[in-house]
C-alpha cells in the first residue's frame, strides 16, 4: 500500500525571481511541512523535466540541491502524464520496499524563463520531425485538428467547449494561487481570438510559472493521508498523425483498469481530476471515462453537475485552464486540490459532502500518453 | 574474361533512393507490408504491426479525403507568421495512409482532395486542394 501523506503547491502565474530549482525548492518544503516529516526521513525522490533547465539528472541535482541522500532517485517523462505517471511509479516503488517515504517533485518558470515563442516552438517538437513539424504545426493545432474530428462526430460544440472554460474560471476565482481569477462568459471564450480554430484563445490553458511535490509514504505518516487505490496506463501512440482514431483515445481503457483494481465504480467516486489542457481535452476525458454522455460534457457543466456544489465536483482549483500549467507540476496541482478537497482542507473552497473516493487522469502528447489514478481518504 | 559479362556490383542498386516531399521532392512515400498487408506514413525499414522486413516503397497517388482540419492562426516563429494564418489538415490517402498537411482555405471533413505542392523559401509542403481545383491547377502548368 501507499499512501500520498504531504501535499505542497506554489501559485501559478508570473514569478520573475523564480527558476526551475527554487520552485522546485519551495513545492518540497511545503510538502515536507505538510507530512510532518524532515529531510532525512526522505528516502527516494522522483522528479519530473524542465523545459527551461534541461539536465541529464535533473534528480540528483535537485537532490543536492535540497539536500537529499536518497537511496532510489531518477526523473520522468511523458509530456503532461508526466505528474501522474510519477505518482504511479512512486506507489509501485514505496509498495516494493525500495523506498518509504518518497518526494515528487515538479517546477518550471516556462512563462517568465522564455518567450512564447520559444516555449510554442519547444512544445511543438512533441509532434514527428520528419513528417508534421517541417509544416510549422503548434500545440494548439495538433488539438485543433483532434477538436474538428471529435465535434464532427459527436456534436460537441464549440458553445459546449466554452461552458468548460467558463466553469474553470469560475472555480479559480476561489484560489488565491490561480493564475486567472476573473470571471468569464461563455460569449467571452466564443468572442476570444482564435489560435487554432475550433480552439480559441480560452480554450486553451495559459503558460505558468510554477512548482508542485507530494510524499508518498508506505504508512499513512499523517494525520490527511491519502489511500492510492488504483493507477493504471496506456499509451496509444505519439503523434497525431499515428492515431487510428481522433473518435476513441486511450483513457477509457486506463481509467477502466484503474478502478478495477481499486475495485470502485463509477458511483462511488465523488470527485474528479481531469487534465484540461485545452477545453476539448477536457470534454473528450470526461465522456471516454463515461462521467458524462458522448458529446455531452458542456451541457453537463452547464448544468452544474462538474460545479463546486454539483454532484461530480471537477477541477476545483480551476484547472490547466485557469490555475494555470507550468508544465509537468501543471496536473499535479490537479492532486494537491484532490487531496486537500479530500480531506476536507480546503477552507472556503470545501465542497459539500464527504466524498471518500476521487478520480484523476491525465494525458500527454496528443491524446496519446495517459494516466488514471483512484484515491481513498483514509480517515 | 568479358567484362560486359559481369553482373553489376551489388552496391550499385539501379533503384533510385527513396527521397520525399521533405528532401525536396514531389512525392508522397509509404512502407507496405508484404506480410502483413499494413501500410505505413512514417517509414522505418520494418512493419510496426507485424514486424516483417523488408517492407516495399511505394509512392502514393496523392488523393484522399479531409479526416480533421484545422488553421494555425498563432504561429510559432516569425518564419512561420509571415504566412499564417495555414490551414493545416489530416488527410486520409486512399492508400490507407493519414498524413498531415496544409490545405487551402476553407476544406471540411469529408471533402475530397488531391495533394498539391506549394514552396516556402527552400521548404516543399504538401497542400491539400480540393479534387476540382487541383485539377484545374495542374491544367495551368
Amino acid at each position: 500500500m501507499s499512501y500520498v501523506t504531504g501535499v505542497g503547491l506554489t501559485p501559478f502565474g508570473r514569478h520573475e525571481s523564480k527558476n526551475t530549482l527554487s520552485l522546485m525548492t519551495d513545492a518540497a518544503t511545503a510538502a515536507l511541512a505538510d507530512a510532518g516529516l524532515v529531510r532525512q526521513q526522505v528516502d527516494g525522490l522522483i522528479c519530473g523535466y524542465s523545459t527551461t533547465m534541461p539536465h541529464i539528472m535533473l534528480s540528483t541535482l535537485f537532490a543536492e540541491h535540497f539536500g537529499l541522500q536518497p537511496r532510489y532517485a531518477h526523473a520522468a517523462q511523458v509530456g503532461g502524464a508526466t505528474g501522474f505517471a510519477m505518482i504511479m511509479l512512486a506507489h509501485l516503488v514505496v509498495d516494493s520496499g525500495a523506498a518509504d517515504n518518497l518526494l515528487v517533485v515538479a517546477g518550471e518558470n516556462r512563462l517568465s524563463g522564455q518567450s512564447r515563442d520559444m516555449t510554442m516552438q519547444t512544445l511543438a517538437q512533441a509532434g514527428h520531425a520528419r513528417y508534421e513539424v517541417p509544416l510549422g504545426p503548434t500545440v494548439p493545432a495538433y488539438y485543433g485538428l483532434v477538436a474538428s474530428r471529435y465535434m464532427h462526430e459527436y456534436g460537441l460544440t464549440e458553445t459546449d467547449m466554452a461552458q468548460l472554460a467558463v466553469l474553470m474560471r469560475q472555480h479559480a476565482s476561489g484560489h488565491p494561487g490561480a493564475q486567472l481569477r476573473d470571471p468569464i462568459r461563455v460569449e467571452d471564450v466564443l468572442q476570444s481570438a482564435p489560435i487554432a480554430p475550433p480552439l480559441k484563445l480560452m480554450d486553451c490553458c495559459p503558460i505558468s510559472d510554477g512548482g508542485a511535490a507530494f510524499i508518498i509514504s508506505r504508512e499513512p505518516v499523517s494525520a490527511h493521508a491519502l489511500r492510492i487505490r488504483g493507477c493504471s496506463q496506456m499509451h496509444t501512440h505519439q503523434h497525431v498523425t499515428g492515431a487510428e482514431d481522433l473518435a476513441h483515445f486511450g483513457a477509457k481503457a486506463s481509467m477502466a483498469r484503474a478502478m478495477a483494481q481499486a475495485g470502485v465504480a463509477l458511483s462511488d467516486i465523488g470527485y474528479a481530476a481531469f487534465y484540461d489542457s485545452f477545453t476539448i481535452t477536457l470534454a473528450i476525458l470526461l465522456e471516454e471515462v463515461g462521467l458524462c454522455e458522448r458529446g455531452q460534457a458542456g451541457a453537463a457543466a452547464a448544468s452544474g453537475h462538474f460545479s463546486s456544489d454539483g454532484a461530480m465536483p471537477l477541477n476545483t482549483h480551476g484547472g490547466l485552464l485557469s490555475y494555470g500549467h507550468c508544465g509537468v507540476a501543471g496536473a499535479m496541482a490537479h492532486l494537491a486540490e484532490t487531496h486537500v478537497q479530500l480531506t476536507r482542507r480546503a477552507g472556503s473552497r470545501q465542497i459539500p459532502g464527504t466524498p471518500s473516493v476521487a478520480m484523476l487522469h491525465g494525458d500527454g502528447g496528443t491524446m496519446s500518453s495517459h494516466v488514471s489514478l483512484i484515491m481513498e481518504r483514509v480517515q | 574474361m568479358s567484362t560486359a559479362a559481369n553482373p553489376q556490383p551489388s552496391g550499385a542498386s539501379p533503384e533510385p533512393a527513396p527521397f520525399d516531399w521533405v528532401d525536396g521532392q514531389e512525392a508522397i512515400l509509404y512502407e507496405h507490408c508484404g506480410a502483413c498487408g499494413k501500410a505505413t506514413y512514417f517509414r522505418r525499414g520494418f512493419c510496426p504491426r507485424c514486424g516483417a522486413t523488408p517492407v516495399a516503397v511505394r509512392r502514393s497517388a496523392g488523393q484522399g479525403t479531409v479526416y480533421a482540419a484545422t488553421t494555425v492562426v498563432r504561429a510559432p516563429s516569425p518564419e512561420w507568421k509571415a504566412i499564417a494564418p495555414y490551414a493545416m489538415v489530416l488527410v486520409d490517402l486512399q492508400e490507407g495512409i493519414r498524413i498531415l498537411a496544409h490545405g487551402v482555405p476553407g476544406l471540411a471533413i469529408g471533402d475530397a482532395v488531391n495533394i498539391g505542392w506549394h514552396r516556402l523559401g527552400e521548404r516543399l509542403i504538401p497542400r491539400a486542394e480540393p479534387v476540382a481545383s487541383s485539377t484545374q491547377g495542374q491544367q495551368k502548368k
